[in-house]
């Protein structure tokens, strides 16, 4: 295929723009519930964020401090002043005709995650709005009609904007895995993006290999609510891209829809076209000005990250690095491991035992507690423990017919041990775990 | 003297003496209204029904002993402020059939005071003039003389107070607002330090501008207005964490030896009627003990420019929810000057023009609030005229776009920097119109300026004036 062809000559540019939806129990600019999911529509609402004459919006301190929360997981700096600014644009789910956001001064900016493979991808900033209303288009009573449902109007959203950073899709899923899971960790959001709590529009165009400069097109692909449509849709863009170069011409810089049917993305606004938001400083919000001491007690709450824990746990707990990045993918498992490790060092079950366990038994952390688990393993060893006789004749058989092993490891070299190991383990099909082997062959060996 | 005729001082002190009943005094207040209303047409929505059960309910509370402030008094309310139940259309037909579902703050505290509610006065839609000409629902009339305007947009609110068929308004000033139609129809109107009145519920004009006060027969009602008023709303942001004074009986304390600053060019270009007078309550001044002193001033004509834009631009963000979705009408609906207005801030937010205007005149903004700064640093107070002209012939305000910004140029300064201002009567024209003054002070400075206000009226008797009706 000729489009195969032209994508191995190109290479992309990406920058991404991601909304999560902040999970305070109010919204951000008034005290209606902000869970609206599968709620009847218009009943979380109120004067403010259905947009009355007359209603002014109060910022949700808590939503903010979420906000910088992620600007500090982000590594940004914390702007010390900044403000809300009024967004306008006429759509009908928008009630005031404008949307508060922030544009000269967001809460943070500059920060960064890193990828494997040491990739840095650059934050250029992280700010605070609001959501929008829902449109249902759908018929009523014969008619075809657009009905508004405003329980999601006012619900807090966090943007999060990278520099051009991405070369390809791959790069892309990793952030936004990482990303979703800092957000997880930090406990702000619940960062779904099948419940739309989490929303990605990316930044496209492509280049020539070697050219160092930034296209000067970029296509936005927008209604993106999927990792893996991300990832298509990148990849759609740059063959229809690098074939638009192939042919001479430059693609124009416009805004896309993802069709998640077809799995396209059709064009729906060019630049000629694009919005002016006469942006200017909501005079309802006095602007932020925070002291140093404030943003460094936030600092002093972020809780451990996945990296930093897992570094931990390979160094504290002498798991695999597998293991380890099995274990911190979330917050709860992480922490349940950690509880479970404690229970089990009054106990003498080692961390490695317990990590194998909850990987490969897929223990449930929800309907499981720690010390449950425990007394589980420490049982399923006492079911050895029956079978003593039989288990220290298959060390003795072990420790006769492997002479040399033996005396290896009585010159010093205790790793001959895991020789002797093995010949029970082959006895043994798994009846018992090769740490209990090892704990009878050495005691058997240094009484020799 | 009528009972319509009381002032709140004085209604209430019957009330509680039991010389008469809400009852009574509401009623009056509302045959009061049918009879003047034809001629003054100041109001747009009334709630007669409410007001008599309200007063019902305010007659049963005074016999219990009850004495909160405004208790049992009937006042005026003006039409930008949410009464939740009642139609409210800031005179506008975009909002002919909007009944809100909630009340604006200042409602609440009114309705918590005790008060009764007349009705809604009208006004420029949406506040845009300086006439109560431009409501879409036609004007309202001075009650000095019917073929005047009573100023605006609380032009309503105003001629209510000033015929006598309310004893106080609720109205809101952005620029001018409280003040010039006060002193048009000769009554007090006070517009309080930005923040110190909650916004929440009033349909915003100028956000980072608007300021609900009082519009009274009297300074000591404007105080105990105000103490009903002021205070920190957790429903709006901008309003000052700063607890309200105790105005009223710092309204009697002794402010002696003060110093008033007065700026030439709040003098250049104001009828010489008005500039005898208020150089005769000078003198006033100086009998009362205090020192007039020359201070310099930005010429305020720097401050209609910076109002313009700013002003427009906000109204442009504004009106931007009224969308044609909800409410019953689409933007055809706007008057001729919301349209006006909408185009012009729209070009001034817009990208390219931005610095240009909106910035540049947030810029010049900064400058004017430092002016006023330095001018409090060597004088307590400034005074001059309110208005550069009496009230103007019914009509005059068509076909004249800057209308309200060339009425209001001795106030809008004084708005811009968000300052705290009053005005009141000081005197009648050769065509017996009310001649007014203002005073304006430091910021969340009320009492010193409302203190000032009352000396003033102790020794002048021109708020015992009635119009011939």
């Amino acid at each position: 295929m000729s489009n195969d062809i032209a994508t191995t000559a190109y290479e992309l540019v990406i920058g991404l723009e991601v909304h999560v939806e902040l999970s305070t129990a109010s919204k951000m600019f008034c005290r209606c519930s902000s869970d609206y999911f599968g709620q009847e529509p218009n009943t979380h609402t109120c004067p403010v964020c259905l947009g009355l004459p007359g209603a002014l919006p109060v910022p949700n301190a808590k939503a903010i401090e979420g906000c910088i929360m992620i600007g500090l997981a982000l590594n940004c700096e914390i702007a010390l002043f900044s403000q809300f600014d009024r967004k306008h644009y006429y759509y009908p789910d928008l009630p005031k005709g404008y949307q508060i956001s922030q544009y000269q001064h967001p809460f943070c900016a500059k920060g960064y995650i890193m990828l494997s493979n040491d990739k840095k991808i650059r934050i250029r900033r992280v700010h605070m709005e609001e959501d929008t209303g829902k449109l249902m288009h759908q018929d009523l009573d014969g008619r075809a009609v657009s009905l508004i449902d405003f329980n999601r109007s006012g619900v807090p959203l966090v943007e999060i904007v990278t520099e051009p950073d991405f070369e390809n899709a791959e790069q892309v899923k990793e952030y936004l895995q990482k990303l979703q899971q800092i957000i997880r960790y930090l406990g702000v959001a619940a960062a779904n993006p099948d419940k739309g709590e989490m929303r990605f529009e990316p930044n496209i165009s492509v280049r020539k290999p070697g050219q160092t400069s930034l296209p000067d097109y970029k296509v936005e692909v927008k209604n993106i609510n999927s990792f893996s449509f991300v990832e298509r849709a990148i990849n759609y863009e740059l063959k229809r891209q690098s074939s638009i170069l192939e042919r001479g011409e430059t693609p124009i810089q416009e805004t896309r829809g993802w069709d998640e049917k077809r799995h396209i993305t059709l064009g729906q606004r060019t630049k000629e076209e694009a919005m002016d938001y006469r942006y200017f400083p909501e005079p309802d919000i006095p602007p932020f000005q925070w002291q140093p001491e404030q943003i460094d007690a936030l600092r002093k709450t972020l809780p451990e990250l996945a990296d930093a824990k897992k570094a931990r746990f390979i160094q504290s707990y002498h798991i695999t690095d597998y293991d380890a990045e099995l274990l911190t993918r979330e917050r709860g498992l992480a922490d349940f491991f950690e509880e479970t490790v404690k229970v089990g060092q009054q106990q003498g079950v080692e961390p490695k035992t317990i990590a194998n366990v909850i990987i490969n038994k897929k223990v449930d952390i929800d309907t499981t507690v720690p010390a449950e688990l425990i007394k589980d393993i420490v049982v399923s060893r006492k079911i050895e423990a029956i079978d003593e006789t039989a288990l220290q004749a298959i060390v003795s058989e072990a420790i006769t017919s492997n002479p040399k092993a033996v005396e290896d490891y009585k010159k010093g070299k205790t790793n001959a041990v895991m020789f002797l190991v093995g010949a029970c383990m082959r006895q043994l099909k798994g009846k018992a775990t090769p740490e209990r082997v090892k704990e009878l062959l050495v005691a058997r060996l240094d009484a020799m | 003297m009528k009972l319509y005729e009381l002032t709140i001082t004085e209604a209430r002190k019957g009330l509680q003496e039991k010389k008469f009943s809400s009852r009574e005094l509401t009623s009056a207040c509302l045959e009061r209204m049918k009879a003047i209303e034809p001629k003054v047409h100041a109001f747009v929505t009334f709630t007669e029904e409410q007001a008599l059960e309200q007063a019902q309910k305010a007659d049963f509370l005074i016999e219990s002993g009850d004495v909160r402030p405004l208790l049992g008094v009937p006042i005026s309310i003006k039409d930008n402020f949410c009464t939740n139940g009642v139609r409210t259309t800031a005179s506008s037909n975009v909002l002919r059939n909007f009944v809100p579902p909630y009340d604006a703050t200042v409602v609440r505290r009114v309705t918590e005071a005790g008060a009764i509610s007349l009705g809604k006065t009208n006004m420029d839609a949406f506040a845009h003039g300086s006439s109560t000409e431009a409501s879409d629902f036609g004007p309202t009339r001075n009650p000095w003389n019917i073929e005047r305007l009573p100023g605006g947009s609380s032009g309503g609110a105003a001629a209510s107070v000033a015929a006598d068929e309310a004893i106080a308004a609720v109205g809101s000033e952005t620029a001018g607002s409280i003040r010039q139609p006060a002193a048009w129809c000769g009554v007090v109107g006070l517009k309080p330090t930005y923040g110190r009145v909650s916004r929440y519920g009033v349909i915003a004009m100028a956000s980072s501008l608007d300021s609900p006060g009082p519009i009274t027969k009297s300074v000591e009602d404007a105080a105990l207005m105000l103490e009903v008023l002021a205070g920190h709303d957790p429903m709006d942001a901008t309003t000052s964490p700063l607890p309200p004074k105790a105005y009223r009986k710092l309204l009697k304390e002794k402010r002696e030896n003060l110093t008033i600053g007065i700026s030439d060019d709040y003098f250049n270009g104001v009828d010489p009627e008005i500039v005898a007078a208020v150089q005769k309550s000078l003198q006033e001044f100086e009998r009362l003990g205090h020192k007039v002193k020359k201070i310099k001033l930005f010429d305020p004509q720097y401050a209609i420019a910076v109002y313009t834009i700013l002003q427009r631009s906000e109204v442009s963000s504004n009106l931007a929810r009224y969308d044609g979705i909800r409410y019953g009408f689409g933007r055809e609906a706007f008057g001729e000057e919301a349209q006006r207005r909408i185009m012009l801030g729209t070009y001034s937010l817009s990208a390219g023009y931005y610095d240009a205007y909106y910035a540049k005149a947030q810029k010049v903004r900064t400058l004017i609030v430092e002016d006023f700064a330095k001018a409090f640093e060597e004088v307590d107070v400034v005074i001059g005229p309110t208005s550069p002209s009496t009230a103007l012939p019914v009509g005059s305000s068509k076909d004249h776009p800057m209308f309200g910004e060339i009425s209001d140029v001795l106030v809008e300064p004084s708005t811009i920097a968000g300052l705290p201002g009053i005005s009141m009567c000081c005197g009648f024209s050769s065509e017996l119109l009310p001649i007014s003054m203002q005073i304006i002070g430091p910021y969340f400075i009320e009492d010193l300026i409302l203190n000032l206000a009352y000396q003033y009226e102790q020794v002048t008797d021109w708020s015992n004036r009635k119009p011939n009706l």
